[in-house]
């Protein structure tokens, strides 16, 4: 299976962690990635924060550019990148007065055929049953709290993907991998998002609740899908635990960080061991 | 030669305004036939249709147009008046020159010329117009009422005790509806049961009210005034005749863990059960999905063992019955919305953001009253369905899947604002240190003392009102923590409660478009009822003879339900007050030698009127196949008279050449 | 006076119902609720909305838009609030963190196609400086940047994009035009 790849720049940056386990256990799975060519910022959110119409174009950009390469899907897996790809992709469809524009502004034609897709849609398209059989040392003692953040489900009408109010996608993916997903109440819940720089407190404020609830549900650990999560929850885990002088020692992984151990990967492949909470 | 009378209304103002009348009346006098053309400020008062009559005598008419409002309106006045002078009462036009002319027009010489034209094609038809009598159709005087609660039992005790048989049609084993499973209901608190079982009982007992039970509407034939109606009694496995309803039977069930339909999946019953001790009849049904030896064959039979009358026959089966009835009254009443699930269409995606069906302690507000009911689960205790405890902090949601265009239903549910405070103070008095917390949107009290009953629920018995809704309901800790809002107070409010009440919205009973169907009635996008007029016509229908009550045709409490459903009932009581019914003579017919028996509006007619059938000799010897209608059920929509390719079918009163009579006066 | 349009977001439909405000993360940090701004802006009180600082602690999570009965894109309001704002903030709205973070980033990705994080925290925290004159900020998490370093998350180049020049054009037409209501 060759899928186009939309890395987006949290991957290329702080998150690039993120971005050798997304690679190395695709790889693993027999999944290709091809790099969109030159591409660029889908905005994220200063531009829907700033100019509506930047918020599309950007974006479209880079669909116009992956339709170019003849690209059918590609996955992009930061859920910033995917939203802001997918209502892109929507508007332009359902709008041909809108294509043409954003033709325009962005020098090159498109028709909006690119799908985008998430890191879990790409697990489900490898197969549930496929991942299963191909596991090499099955996640016992994992008790993930599977955390979805804001932008994997919601806006529903634009991503068209799980339940937003009870998802259950990653938790499926868990148990293939014979790990075990607790049940608890933050699934959904923001960290904070893009605040990391601008509005530290809310970040810290919102991912100390987090951590909490998955502790008090016993999980040991949180597995999620979004770089932005990830920073919140694992890089300024110690400056949460500053403020609230709550010790969580919570090990955040990447979905695909999971994926590979099971498949037998190592944790330096993986990148794991370049997180800031990281057991060894 | 026809002798036409044209008589012009100003209406007031509302036609005059924009038509000159009295030019139009001198107009319509030169025409061929038109023997007598007046005007008149308001034809339809007194001396209007007294002119009128002064008029049909001097000059001896024998046709009359009315040039004024819209048919709907007065059509059956001037009938009338035409009729009381000696006039066929179906050689009377109206020529709408008001909601078609004056009302839609501005510039007076074109409306006037207008409605010259409108006129002279009224007086065109006319003159074609045949002196028609009224179709007389015998009528069973019968009832028949679909559904046991309180609007049903209501419209069968006033029909019954009108002097006429009524058959009364329920699906549940028992009688008394969503009603019968109420604790108290508002604004007096009565114990629900207690008025209601009382009504029960003479139903039961009444020596005009044929009972069926555990039974439905299979199939509906007929029309007005004659209805043949097949019930299908669904199979009890229980003999009610030879049953005592002693109870050793379902004392003996050992499946005793089947969820309670009349407890909500609350509380528990055995496989052979009654549903509720008060249950009229007082005779059990086994429900043989989980029933061992009726799903087996073989097995258990404890119950048929137990009972001394050997009333248990396990070999039962379904039997279809028919009854001949005149009207039929529909009180299937409601349900509530599905909540967190998927739904009957579909279309609407309820609510996961509030835990119901994934937190035991989050019920619905029926639910909430069966464990307030004296006779339910938990004996009338308060309680939380996961640990049994006492809960102290009860918060209650309206408008749950009400007023919500995204993700329900944009309408009112009308009731929960009253059952919701009733909740709060049933709640207080039961649990004297509980507090109830409301989260609202506005409170509807419109009711004779809701609006004082709502405030003693705040005021004397201490319920916390919040304005705002609610967003998310999670467990932590064995507490259901909810996020609401007070918009009051501008500030999000959040509250740690034992147990959460959803006041979910009111939705029509399952199967009911079904029914309709069989009836021939409408129904709107949600599965309400339709009413002929939602003013003045609330309990008729579009089909003749059929008439409905209560929350099958809209949300509504006890009180409406039960005027509603003497109104019903009254309107089946003004029918059998006749010994025979008439219906507009306005049907299709057909020329019988000229019919080709294609069959084709036999296909095409909407309200299935028009049958197969052989046309014969005097001595019955076999002439030819034709199609030939049912003036009792056609409903003269002309369907058949535009698909008839050999030009058979004609509509009495728009036959074609009235029809083209009317286009050719125009050109 | 300034007129938002906001008709695509149904603003009209809200009936107050506060269930945004319900689940809003950040609603209790807010000097203003989220169904209070939407009434501001349903009521054409437009430049109070715009002086609350709500739409700056707003997280984006979008789960007023999706709970909302009457489909009324509050999430969708804010970002509107916000984008005018930025056009002419007040001096107060000015020196706020978020509207200075969001205005670096995309002078960044302007400039480079693609985020430059090391440079984005540097200007950031020149443009606070500037505004704000705060000091200790200029040294807020300082420490992580060796720590960032160790573990390979600190990229001293950002990724290259060859045709960067077109990142400014389309920046230049989506800031300039303005759409047919006079909006950005």
């Amino acid at each position: 299976m060759e899928l186009g790849y939309y890395p987006g720049c949290a991957l290329h940056g702080t998150s690039n962690d993120y971005e050798d386990s997304v690679r190395a256990c695709l790889d693993a799975l027999g999944v290709g990635l091809k790099e969109v060519n030159d591409w660029i910022c889908c905005g994220a959110t200063a531009a829907h924060s700033i100019n509506h119409k930047l918020s599309i174009a950007l974006p479209a950009r880079n669909l116009a550019l992956a339709e170019r390469e003849g690209f059918g899907e590609i996955l992009a897996p930061c859920p910033m990148c995917s939203m802001e790809l997918l209502k892109a992709s929507d508007l332009v469809k359902s709008d041909a007065a809108l294509r043409q524009e954003m033709g325009r502004i962005v020098e090159l034609d498109f028709e909006g055929r690119t799908s985008v897709l998430n890191l879990i849609q790409v697990f489900q398209k490898v197969g549930l049953d496929t991942i299963k059989a191909a596991v090499k040392s099955p996640l016992e003692g994992l008790k993930a709290a599977c955390y979805y953040g804001c932008l994997l489900t919601r806006p529903p009408e634009t991503l068209r993907f799980d339940d937003c109010e009870r998802p259950s996608s990653m938790e499926a993916v868990i148990a293939a991998l014979g790990g075990t997903a607790v049940e608890w109440n933050y699934k959904t819940e923001c960290c904070g998002a893009g605040m990391t720089l601008a509005n530290t407190d809310i970040v810290l404020d919102l991912s100390h609740k987090i951590l909490t609830n998955a502790a008090a549900h016993g999980a040991n650990c949180v597995v999620v899908a979004c770089p932005m999560c990830h920073v919140n929850l694992d890089m300024k885990q110690a400056d949460i635990e500053r403020r609230t002088a709550v010790r969580h020692g919570m090990t955040i992984y990447y979905l695909s960080d999971l994926v590979g151990r099971a498949l037998g990967l190592s944790d330096h492949t993986l990148g794991i061991d370049r997180h800031f909470v990281y057991g060894g | 030669m026809a002798r036409i009378g044209v008589f012009t209304c100003w209406c007031g103002e509302n036609i005059a305004r924009t038509v000159d009348v009295e030019q139009v009346s001198a107009a319509l006098g030169q025409l061929p036939g038109v023997h007598c053309s007046l005007d008149y400020k308001y034809m339809c008062s007194e001396p209007g249709q007294s002119l009128i009559q002064e008029k049909i005598k001097s000059e001896n008419l024998d046709a009359v147009v009315v040039a004024s409002c819209s048919p709907h309106m007065h059509l059956r006045t001037f009938r009338k008046t035409a009729a009381n002078a000696g006039v066929n009462p179906y050689r009377v036009e109206m020529a709408n020159i008001r909601e078609h002319c004056s009302w839609v027009h501005h510039d007076r010489a074109t409306a006037t010329t207008k409605a010259i034209d409108l006129i002279r094609m009224s007086v065109a038809k006319v003159r074609w117009d045949e002196p028609l009598e009224p179709i007389k159709v015998p009528v069973t005087r019968r009832a028949l009422v679909v559904g046991g609660g309180v609007a049903g039992i209501q419209a069968a005790l006033d029909i019954a005790d009108g002097g006429y048989e009524v058959v009364l049609v329920e699906r549940e084993p028992s009688i008394g509806g969503k009603m019968a499973g109420l604790s108290e209901t508002f604004p007096t608190l009565d114990c629900s049961q207690c008025i209601l079982t009382p009504r029960m009982v003479e139903v039961g007992q009444h020596p005009r009210i044929k009972l069926y039970t555990y039974s439905e509407v299979e199939q509906v034939e007929g029309y007005l005034g004659n209805f043949t109606i097949t019930i299908r009694k669904k199979a009890r496995y229980v003999d009610t005749k030879s049953c005592t309803g002693c109870g050793d039977c379902w004392n003996a069930c050992p499946i005793k863990r089947n969820p309670s339909e009349f407890d909500y999946g609350l509380g528990m019953r055995p496989a052979i059960y009654i549903p509720f001790p008060q249950a009229v009849p007082a005779r059990p049904v086994i429900d043989k999905e989980t029933c061992t030896r009726i799903k087996k064959g073989k097995g258990c039979g404890l119950c048929e063992k137990k009972c001394l009358t050997h009333s248990i026959h396990f070999d039962d089966q379904d039997e279809l019955v028919s009854e001949k009835v005149g009207a039929v009254v529909v009180a299937t009443g409601f349900k509530l919305y599905s909540i967190g699930q998927q739904q009957d269409d579909g279309a609407t995606t309820g609510y996961g953001e509030y835990g119901y069906g994934k937190f035991k302690d989050v019920v619905t507000s029926l639910q909430f009253e069966r464990l307030l009911s004296a006779s339910g689960p938990t004996g009338g205790r308060v309680v939380r369905p996961s640990d049994g405890k006492e809960p102290k902090n009860v918060v209650f949601l309206s408008c749950v899947g009400s007023r919500d265009d995204a993700k329900g239903l944009p309408y009112c549910s009308k009731i929960c604002c009253m059952y919701t405070a009733k909740h709060a103070m049933l709640y207080k008095h039961k649990v004297h240190d509980g507090q109830a917390h409301v989260f609202y949107m506005d409170i509807r009290a419109g009711g004779k003392n809701y609006e004082e009953f709502v405030r003693r629920a705040i005021e004397q018995d201490g319920a916390r009102y919040y304005r705002g809704r609610v967003s998310r309901i999670y467990e932590e800790n064995g507490k259901l923590v909810v996020r609401g809002a007070d918009t009051l107070a501008g500030a999000p409010v959040t509250i740690e409660a034992d147990l959460v009440v959803l006041a979910a919205a009111v939705v029509p009973a399952t199967g009911v478009r079904d029914l309709a169907r069989k009836l021939n009635v409408g129904y709107d996008q949600y599965g309400f009822l339709l009413e002929s007029h939602p003013k003045l016509r609330p309990v008729e229908t579009s089909a003749a003879g059929v008439f409905i009550c209560g929350a099958c045709q809209a949300p509504k409490d006890i009180p409406e339900a039960v005027a509603q459903a003497s109104a019903a009932a009254s309107k089946a009581l003004i029918m059998f007050g006749h010994e025979e019914l008439t219906r507009e003579p306005e049907v299709a017919r057909i020329d019988e030698k000229n019919c080709a028996a294609c069959f084709t509006c036999v296909r095409t007619c909407p309200y299935h009127a028009i049958d197969k059938a052989e046309l014969l000799t005097p001595r019955g010897v076999f002439v030819k196949r034709t199609a030939r209608v049912n003036p009792g059920l056609c409903m003269g929509c002309g369907t058949c008279v535009a698909v008839c390719p050999s030009k058979s079918a004609d509509l009495a009163g728009f036959t074609e050449q009235e029809i083209y009579a009317e286009v050719e006066a125009l050109v | 006076m300034t007129v938002i349009p906001v008709d695509e977001l149904r603003v009209a439909d809200c009936y107050q119902c506060g269930k945004c405000t319900a689940g809003c993360p950040v609603a209790a940090r807010m000097d203003r609720m989220p169904n209070q701004i939407v009434r501001l802006v349903q009521m054409g009180g437009f430049e109070a909305a715009i002086a609350s600082a709500a739409m700056w602690e707003c997280v984006s999570c979008q789960t007023c838009t999706t709970r909302c009965p009457k489909s009324v894109d509050c999430a969708g309001v804010m970002d509107k609030l916000r984008a005018l704002s930025a056009e002419r903030p007040s001096p107060e709205q000015a020196r706020h963190h978020t509207i200075l973070f969001q205005h670096a980033f995309l002078k960044n990705i302007r400039r480079h196609g693609r985020l430059n994080e090391l440079e984005l925290v540097g200007t950031f925290k020149a443009a606070v400086f500037a505004k704000n004159l705060e000091i200790p900020f200029l040294f807020k998490d300082a420490l992580l940047a060796p720590r960032m370093l160790q573990r390979g998350k600190l990229k001293l180049a950002g990724g290259s994009v060859r045709d960067r020049d077109v990142v400014g054009r389309i920046f230049d037409r989506c800031l300039q035009s303005r759409d047919r209501q006079g909006a950005v």
